[in-house]
């Protein structure tokens, strides 16, 4: 049986890896929607901050002899307190000042940081392996799926729901929400609000490290992967909607099906397919599908 | 009397001053152009920088009073931007010619610029076999190798071997469209046949839904007509759907010592591919080798950095020779003079722009088999210069005499 030419069994094996894909997109665009929608920053330094995710994770491997399953813990400690000291130093002085202010200061910031590793390590990348208890997979039928990648389903799925649980169903979500509506009135309630912002742009960035580590025994583990990245993330949580943490998760793991058929009926699109639904999302709903008019 | 002899004397003394009159500027710039950065940087890259000046200071320019300047330009694999800095390097910078260009569809464009231009152009890296076919021209000489003789080389190697049906994984741009067509022509010569091709943007991080649809082709072959990091992600990939172990194998059919170097032999073992140069081959290149390496960080040089080494010292013999930098006429004392250096040892420049030389089928040694690192390769056989490249009469040159 097909669809358009398609075996429906190719296209459902399909439907699962643009699931996986999707789960970075997930993933990542749930850091840059919880950064703004909570500190209105536009982070571009987010795709750096996932390679340096991966090297962290690459450096834990070949110089402290630290596995993969210490890399989730260690890595998005690491580069979440790299990430606070930014915070600290300079993204604090921005915040009254308009959105592009910050969006300017985080993209030099991804150049540079960008620009330092692949002068260190080149362009080709290093090799990291899948950890061996997830290598090897299971035959589904209609496709081959590899351990690993299931494991980054679940495991992306797990974070997205647990952050976005944390976010909208806790007390400490809850102060969150209202530090960013109306700061001062938080800040007498006695809460203190600028070191919860600074923890809160930290785990938005953690969550970076977090997807870096999991695609480093996918993808090489290389200086450009963020850059590759970053743009297709950001044009994910303009479709969700900025500020909006549940339309971001739906919007990434959709967004990833949407181009893995692409890559089965017309791949030469698979490129900016998703720009152009962007385009398209932008035109009937400005705030994006999730998000909220500011 | 004394005066006319101290004329006479004078007049004898200014005209045996060498007639370098004709360089112009009195400097020969070469611009080596490739990606500094980005995809293909490691392959050719600041390596092809590094040997275009071992070439330069092996010529000996210095002792000769000739003055020789090496200007570097990073194209990014944009045709747009290698195209506009071919122009400024010869309208402005006054280069004389540009060396290395990979990317296909980069140094198309810069060989009709040069050919505008009227300058010189030797590519080392760039792939396509239409440089010496219906893109030909008598201001460029395509050195190192091309898709032609990789279909040649890897391609009937395969076949022969029983590699009998298969489905093309190709990079979406003019390299890979070309490589495609170079090697499908070999297989179905060969008796096999082509059951299916996706292509994928150029370049492609995630390969995994392109490799589903390899594996439900049930293809022996998965042709990767594709270089760089997208062939080596394309391969790790692929280890983890389980492909290379059993019915279905990778064909690499640009594979570079950097790839291997990146892949690592437990991933790469048994691939077979088709190289110009390995820095093992014997004591000349292994001596070259080993002095280039000195200058880049311990890396041993892949065949597009050898080959911008064995371009630069032909071309500046030429000029030598010729007493000048005009581009045609240099390509064409280059295309008269047999070359010969420690990289590729003897070869000609036939008369389409197509360097010849001999070609190696290698195979990738087992982690066993090799001896610490760069001791990748083991010769499977040599394809003698005359059979390696496209016969003169097929290429469609418009230079080839009928």
């Amino acid at each position: 049986m097909t669809i358009l030419g398609i075996p429906v069994q190719a296209l459902f094996g399909q439907l699962l890896i643009g699931l996986i894909n999707g789960s970075f997109y997930a993933l990542l665009s749930l850091g840059l929607a919880v950064i703004f929608g909570l500190l209105n920053i536009i982070n571009f330094t987010h795709g750096a901050q996932y390679m340096m995710g991966a090297f962290v994770a690459y450096f834990l491997l070949h110089g402290a002899g630290l596995g993969y399953f210490a890399s989730l813990v260690i890595a998005p400690i690491v580069v979440g307190l790299f990430g606070i000291l930014i915070e600290r130093t300079m993204l604090k002085q921005l915040y009254h000042l308009d959105h592009l202010y910050g969006l300017l200061l985080t993209f030099g910031l991804a150049l540079i940081i960008q620009g330092l590793f692949r002068h260190e390590f080149g362009s080709s990348g290093l090799p990291y392996d899948i950890p061996p208890i997830l290598t090897g997979g299971t035959n589904l039928g209609f496709m081959f799926l590899p351990r690993y990648r299931a494991w980054v389903v679940v495991f992306s799925l797990v974070t997205c729901l647990g952050t976005w649980y944390a976010i909208e169903r806790t007390k400490l979500g809850a102060y969150l929400r209202a530090a960013t509506e109306n700061p001062a009135l938080v800040q007498a309630f006695g809460i203190n609000v600028p070191r919860m912002v600074t923890l809160t742009y930290g785990f938005g960035v953690a969550l970076a490290a977090l997807a870096g580590v999991l695609a480093a025994p996918i993808y090489q583990v290389n200086p450009l992967m963020g850059a590759d990245l970053i743009i297709v993330v950001f044009a994910v949580v303009v479709i969700g909607g900025m500020g909006s943490i549940l339309g971001s998760i739906v919007t990434g793991f959709g967004l990833g099906v949407i181009e893995g058929l692409t890559k089965v009926f017309y791949p030469e699109a698979s490129n900016t397919v998703i720009f152009v639904i962007m385009g398209l999302v932008l035109l009937v709903r400005p705030a994006g599908l999730f998000g909220r008019e500011r | 009397m004394r005066t006319k002899v101290l004329l006479a004397a004078v007049a004898v003394v200014a005209f045996t001053v060498p007639a370098f009159a004709e360089i112009s500027d009195n400097v020969i710039k070469i611009g080596v152009m490739n990606d500094q950065s980005g995809t293909y940087a490691d392959l050719a890259g600041p390596g092809s920088v590094v040997a275009a000046r071992m070439a330069v200071e092996d010529f000996g320019a210095a002792r000769k009073g000739m003055k020789v300047e090496i200007l570097v330009g990073d194209h990014q694999n944009k045709p747009d931007v290698g195209s506009g800095i071919a122009r400024q390097w010869y309208d402005v910078d006054k280069v004389d010619v540009i060396v290395d260009v990979p990317t296909s569809s980069v140094v198309l464009a810069v060989n009709q610029v040069t050919r505008e231009k009227n300058k010189a152009l030797l590519v080392s890296t760039g792939a396509t076999s239409d440089l010496t076919g219906k893109a030909c021209s008598p201001n460029a000489i395509h050195w190192t190798y091309d898709t032609w003789a990789l279909a040649n080389g890897t391609g009937s190697a395969i076949v022969k071997t029983g590699g009998d049906s298969w489905f093309f994984l190709t990079a979406d741009y003019a390299f890979g469209l070309a490589l495609e067509r170079d090697t499908e022509a070999v297989v179905v010569k060969n008796g096999g046949k082509v059951v299916g091709r996706v292509r994928h943007p150029f370049p492609t991080a995630d390969f995994s839904s392109f490799l589903l649809q390899a594996q439900a082709s049930k293809a022996k072959i998965i042709g990767l007509a594709n270089a760089g990091a997208d062939t080596t992600n394309a391969i790790k990939q692929g280890a983890e759907f389980g492909i290379g172990r059993g019915a279905q194998q990778f064909a690499g059919l640009l594979v570079f010592l950097t790839d291997v170097h990146a892949l690592g032999l437990d991933k790469a073992q048994g691939l077979l591919l088709t190289e110009a140069f390995y820095w093992d081959l014997n004591d000349q290149t292994r001596a070259w080798s080993t002095r280039f390496a000195e200058r880049h960080r311990g890396a041993r040089p892949t065949m597009a950095q050898a080959g911008v080494y064995s371009a630069v010292l032909h071309y500046l013999k030429a000029v030598e020779a010729l007493k000048s930098d005009d581009g045609p006429k240099v390509i064409a004392r280059m295309k008269e003079m047999p070359t010969d250096d420690p990289v590729f040892g003897k070869g000609k420049v036939r008369e389409d722009g197509r360097k010849i030389h001999p070609m190696y089928l290698f195979e990738v040694k087992k982690p066993s088999e090799s001896k610490g690192a760069w001791d990748y390769y083991k010769v499977r056989s040599t394809i003698p210069a005359e059979q390696a490249f496209r016969p003169l009469a097929e290429g469609g040159c418009e230079l080839v005499k009928k």
